[in-house]
């Protein structure tokens, strides 16, 4: 489903600043993989996920999706395959446009648009009846503006966006760190049961090791712009805290690194 | 007040031709968060093209569309500079404005004023029309000011249709969070020149209207554009914001603000007998104190807690 091969990605290249991000990354994802994501600051996660979106360039290799090479293709273009839901509430809604509107533009991605209507009285059914699977009342405020809505309902909300024209790729980079941790369970509940309503194939990037273990098939853990661990099945299943910390600490040939990784 | 009250009617028509302007810069400078210093020099473009081609004998409405479409072509090359070479929007607009300086004088034959003489053509409308109304030697729907209604309303009523469909919603998606709107597969830079030509276009026209008002296109008629876009923005979002809440009637405030100015300047200029050579620096006071009331409010009055909202 996804393919990333060896894939580079360089910032600031030829300054001080230079950061390799990536050092030929490789990874690939089969059709309906719940693929958890973990590593210490400045990892990597969060630039594999924004070069397989589309956000940066990169410098080397090759990313395609359910065999279509993406890797040149540009952001917008990409995002007929990917649902994409961000670590900032604020960074996946317009919050100057209503909850009817903002759904409207979701549901149209990937398509083109011209001058039919925005939305039509059809879809405010639709996305009524999906808004109630989230349980927030939200289907009652859909002319709201989205800039009303708490950090958990956007970010609820974003997660209903990215899903409801059903992508080949979910993209979540740390999508409940920014939220209470009840709330924060609520959303990745919905989360749970969307992925798996859909059987989406799914990247989840999380700093919390026992959601790491708890959701998912396969657990991936990167260091320093690679994929140091991999585990999937009944092997993944019994992992405990302690385990994935040992495993990490011996794919990355370091006991400091251990400090990098705590709990978040 | 007497010199006031004979200058209202010209202060209304005048305010009403730049507020389709002013509805112009909304697009860009409200729904797109670009600040496009293009106006200034697409203004122009509309009254000099309109302008020629009404003296080489074209219809009058042609000359209109000749000048949306030249307006809009101003707003493309802005937005090519913007999207596809990486200038920032505001630099973008000055080069583009700069540029159009040699460009409009081109359009009028090099020379910084062209006359279009009212006997001579088919105008729609005239400053001459007003006192024509006034005497009875016209009738009444003749009146300039109705002219521009007319034409503010069938502009309104399109972008309402416009913004409603799914074009006209990715554009204020690509304005409200871009990065979102690319997430959903919307093409930002697509959608920002498409604005920017929009935008221009009805400069351009309001440009087209003012030179047939005024009986003809001058090479400075744009200076200061973007200011009294500006501010007639504020202006009607101070004036009107709790009322206007639906798209429309957003648009029909900025018109509504461009008309409040003019009044205003009309005012300043009848009461104090002011040399008209400080209008500028009036224009620019007025401005300054409309953008500093929301200001003001903000920060000196106490704010109402707002109930029911969770947070
Ligand atoms: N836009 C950027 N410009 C410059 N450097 C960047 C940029 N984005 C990321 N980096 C650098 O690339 C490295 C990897 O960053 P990335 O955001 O992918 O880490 P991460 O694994 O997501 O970390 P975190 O857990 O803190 O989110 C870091 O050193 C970071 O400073
Ligand atoms: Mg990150």
């Amino acid at each position: 489903m996804l393919d990333i091969q060896n894939v580079f990605k360089t910032f600031n290249a030829g300054t001080v600043n230079e950061k390799v991000a990536l050092k030929g990354l490789n990874l690939h994802l089969n059709e309906g993989d719940f693929v958890t994501v973990i590593g210490g600051n400045g990892a990597g996660k969060s630039t594999m996920l924004n070069c397989v979106a589309g956000v940066y360039p990169v410098e080397e290799g090759t990313i395609s999706i359910g065999g279509v090479d993406v890797t040149g293709m540009p952001e917008h273009k990409r995002a007929q395959f990917i649902g994409r839901v961000f670590q900032d509430p604020m960074m996946g809604t317009a919050a100057t446009m209503q909850i009817e509107e903002n759904l409207a533009l979701a549901a149209r991605r990937g398509k083109s648009r011209f001058l039919r209507s925005g939305i039509t009285k059809e879809e405010r059914e639709v996305y009524r009846e999906e808004l109630k699977i989230l349980g927030l009342g939200l289907e009652d405020r859909m002319t709201a503006k989205v800039g009303l809505l708490s950090g958990g309902q956007r970010q609820a909300l974003t997660l209903l966006m990215a899903t409801l024209q059903k992508p080949q790729l979910l993209l979540l980079d740390e999508h409940t760190a920014a939220l209470d941790p009840k709330t924060a369970a609520k959303v990745l509940e919905v989360t749970q049961k969307i992925v798996e309503q859909d059987h989406l194939t799914t990247l989840m990037i999380t700093h919390n090791m026992r959601d790491a273990i708890a959701y998912g098939n396969r657990l991936v853990m990167m260091y320093d712009g690679h994929v140091v661990v991999d585990v999937s099945g009944e092997e993944k299943k019994n992992l405990t805290v302690e385990q994935l910390l040992n495993l990490f600490s011996r794919a990355s040939g370091s006991d400091e690194v251990n400090d990098k990784l705590l709990l978040a | 007040m007497a010199s006031f009250l004979n200058a209202l009617p010209g202060a209304v028509t005048q305010g009403l031709i730049w507020g389709i302007m002013a509805i112009g810069l909304f697009i860009t400078y409200k729904l797109l968060d670009l600040s496009d210093l293009t106006v200034d020099g697409s203004f122009c473009t509309g009254g000099a093209v309109c302008v020629m081609m009404m003296a080489a004998g074209f219809n009058v409405w042609i000359a209109l569309l000749a000048a949306v479409a030249a307006g809009m072509l101003a707003g493309l090359v802005t937005g090519f500079f913007h999207t596809k070479c990486g200038i920032p929007a505001i630099l973008a607009g000055i080069l583009t404005q700069l540029g159009l300086w040699s460009v409009n004088l081109a359009i009028m034959d090099m020379k910084a004023n062209q006359p279009l003489n009212v006997n001579k053509y088919n105008v729609v409308l005239s400053i001459r029309y007003l006192e024509e109304v006034q005497y009875g030697l016209r009738p009444i729907w003749e009146h300039p000011a109705l002219t521009v209604v007319l034409f503010t309303a069938v502009i309104i009523a399109i972008l309402y249709w416009f913004f409603g469909t799914e074009l006209g919603a990715s554009i204020r998606a690509t304005g409200a969070n871009s990065k979102m709107a690319r997430a959903q597969g919307i093409n930002t830079n697509f959608n920002k020149v498409l604005g920017l030509a929009i935008s221009n276009g009805l400069v351009a026209l309001s440009g087209a209207l003012l030179s047939q008002y005024q009986g003809f296109a001058e090479i400075n008629m744009g200076r200061g554009a973007i200011v009294i876009g500006l501010a007639s923005i504020i202006i009607g979002e101070v004036t009107f914001g709790k009322l206007f809440r639906n798209f429309g009637l957003r648009l029909l405030a900025v018109s509504l603000g461009a008309v409040i100015y003019y009044i205003v300047i009309q005012l300043v200029i009848s009461l104090l007998e002011i040399n008209t050579n400080y209008l500028k620096l009036i224009s620019a006071l007025i401005v300054a104190v409309f953008l500093a009331v929301p200001f003001w409010r903000k920060r000196y009055l106490p704010k109402k807690k707002k109930e029911g909202q969770h947070a």
